[in-house]
């Protein structure tokens, strides 16, 4: 990667209406540096998958601006400037585990040898290594979710987007793949943008905590995290942890409160 | 999928096929018992030929007649097969068409599945009257049509059935209509036009065998099977229709076969390794 400016994700003024009238995202600043590790966290329709979406060029803002390494977004996307996690693995079943990862570097149009050593670089980080000519479906839920991590990382892009990648799995497999994406994020040195449902993964993982409100989303409060680094298992027995549990909890409760309406059941997305 | 995997798991081996074989046991089980049972019941109240023959007879009147009824398969054969490669190639092309350029899709696709509610069949003495009662393209062109909606529609289902985010990592990585086309749609289409294509071949047997009901040459299996029949030499009759089956079963098996080869990795193939 060439020297990325040290901001990486700048929003100013971001509004997102859908068609139907309704308005995901109204008004949204916020700036990301390089290397920070943001939450975004909010009920459900509060715009945070809008948000990373319009990040990632993947969906249209409808006013605003946002850049993304300096450039727009659009033009980031083109430049391969950020890898993508969703909720659900995204692998292709007929791929093996290896050709999945390299996706992203075929794409680039890496020669096959640069492909195949750095195939083997990343499954080792995610620990992965001998699953290269498995198809996903033979891998457990969290083996496919370091897979997709793996595939994201693998171009070394300076911004890594994560749709509730965690989402679907189960509490334990959840706080192990919590650790092990801290200790990626330390090595690979990337920027991370994460959208949860989850207090303590938010305040776990996180420099900073985006909390968002519903109808219109908006962003309620920023909190930072100044938990030490690098994060352990004992971090989530600090007391300072709980606090800032309980903050992210009051100023989403906040959030919800400023609504006018009550929050309806639908999840805009 | 239930426990986490600990180990790599190795590829195919040849304990898979042995898996596969046993799996096979039951129904040749049944089919042996089903034979035995027909003959059985045919001798013990003594049934009329013309009702239905003893397996034992169909057997032997395909015994001593096997080169010219093997002949006429064939030649029924070929003409299923080149239908079905005219039917299911057209089928494709259209599915690709309308998949690419969805307006044309919107309007055709419901016009399309009316059609295929047409009994296409009936068009066999047309047909015939086209190309000729004794021009193979005439029983080609009825099985040709039967192919073509099953592969069409079921290739446009798997093109157009893609989930979306699959769609956003390749738009993710600034891949084009094309690159998505190439790397996401096509191969999650594969399981999908092989379900079409497998539906065609038993198909394009059909339609030859019945196209050749309504005339055809002499050495065809159609018109043998209509002329035994009508010359009450019911056994034979019974014969050729077995082994159209026959045929028709390979054909499927064939595409089957390079289905397995194709799309090994898709969902339908997962049933025979899971433990």
């Amino acid at each position: 990667m060439t020297a990325a400016p040290s901001r990486v994700v700048e929003i100013r003024g971001l509004t997102k209406s859908f068609r139907t009238g309704v308005t995901a995202l109204q008004e949204i600043d916020l700036e990301i540096e390089a290397r920070e590790f943001v939450s975004l966290i909010g009920p459900s329709g509060c715009g945070k998958s809008t948000l990373l979406r319009i990040i990632g060029d993947l969906i249209p803002a409808t006013s605003g601006t946002v850049l993304v390494n300096g450039k727009a977004a659009h033009q980031a996307r083109l430049d391969h400037d950020y890898g993508i996690v969703f909720q659900d693995s995204v692998l292709y079943d007929w791929r093996t585990v290896a050709r999945n990862v390299s996706l992203p570097l075929e794409m680039l149009r890496w020669n096959r040898a640069k492909r195949q050593a750095r195939v083997k670089e990343m499954l080792e980080l995610v620990e992965l290594t001998g699953f290269e000519s498995n198809r996903p479906w033979q891998l457990s839920g969290g083996m496919q979710q370091r897979v997709s991590i793996a595939r994201a990382l693998s171009f070394d892009p300076a911004l890594l987007l994560m749709d509730e990648p965690f989402g679907a799995l189960d509490e334990m497999t959840r706080e192990r793949l919590n650790m092990e994406l801290l200790q990626i994020w330390a090595k690979a040195g990337s920027t991370v943008v994460f959208v949860t449902h989850s207090i303590p993964e938010a305040v776990f993982l996180s420099t900073r905590v985006v909390v968002m409100s519903a109808r219109p989303g908006r962003i309620a409060e920023v909190i930072e995290v100044d938990l030490p680094q690098p994060r352990t298992a004992t971090t989530r027995e600090e007391p300072r942890f709980f606090e800032l549990v309980t903050s992210v909890r009051e100023a989403l409760a906040a959030g919800r409160g400023d609504a006018a309406r009550p929050a309806a059941a639908e999840d805009l997305y | 999928m239930s426990g986490a995997v600990v180990e790599p798991i190795p590829p195919g081996t040849a304990g898979e096929i042995g898996r596969r074989a046993r799996d096979w046991i039951p129904a040749i089980v049944v089919f042996t018992l089903g034979i035995g049972l027909w003959q059985g019941l045919t001798t013990l109240f003594d049934v009329e030929t013309f009702l239905l023959p003893k397996p034992s007879d169909i057997a032997t009147s395909f015994w001593d007649d096997k080169a010219a009824l093997w002949d006429a398969a064939v030649y029924t054969f070929k003409e299923a097969a080149g239908g079905f490669a005219i039917g299911s190639g057209l089928g494709i092309l259209a599915a690709l068409l309308l998949a690419r350029f969805r307006v044309i899709g919107a309007g055709l696709l419901p016009i399309a599945i009316a059609a295929n509610a047409v009994p296409i069949i009936a068009f066999a003495p047309i047909t015939n009257n086209w190309f000729g009662l004794l021009n193979p393209v005439s029983k080609m062109a009825i099985a040709a049509v039967l192919c073509f909606f099953p592969t069409m529609i079921n290739t446009m289902r798997g093109l157009t059935s893609v989930h979306p985010s699959s769609i956003e990592l390749m738009r993710s990585y600034a891949g084009g209509e094309f690159a998505i086309f190439r790397r996401v749609r096509l191969p999650s289409a594969l399981p999908f036009m092989f379900t079409g294509l497998k539906v065609a071949a038993v198909l394009s047997m059909i339609g030859a065998i019945v196209g050749e009901y309504f005339g055809g040459p002499t050495n065809a299996l159609g018109v043998s099977i209509l002329n035994d029949s009508q010359l009450f030499n019911f056994p034979r009759a019974w014969a050729g229709i077995g082994l159209a089956s026959a045929f028709g079963i390979a054909f499927y098996g064939a595409v089957a076969l390079v289905e397995h080869f194709t799309t090994g990795w898709a969902p339908s193939a997962r049933s025979f390794r899971s433990e």
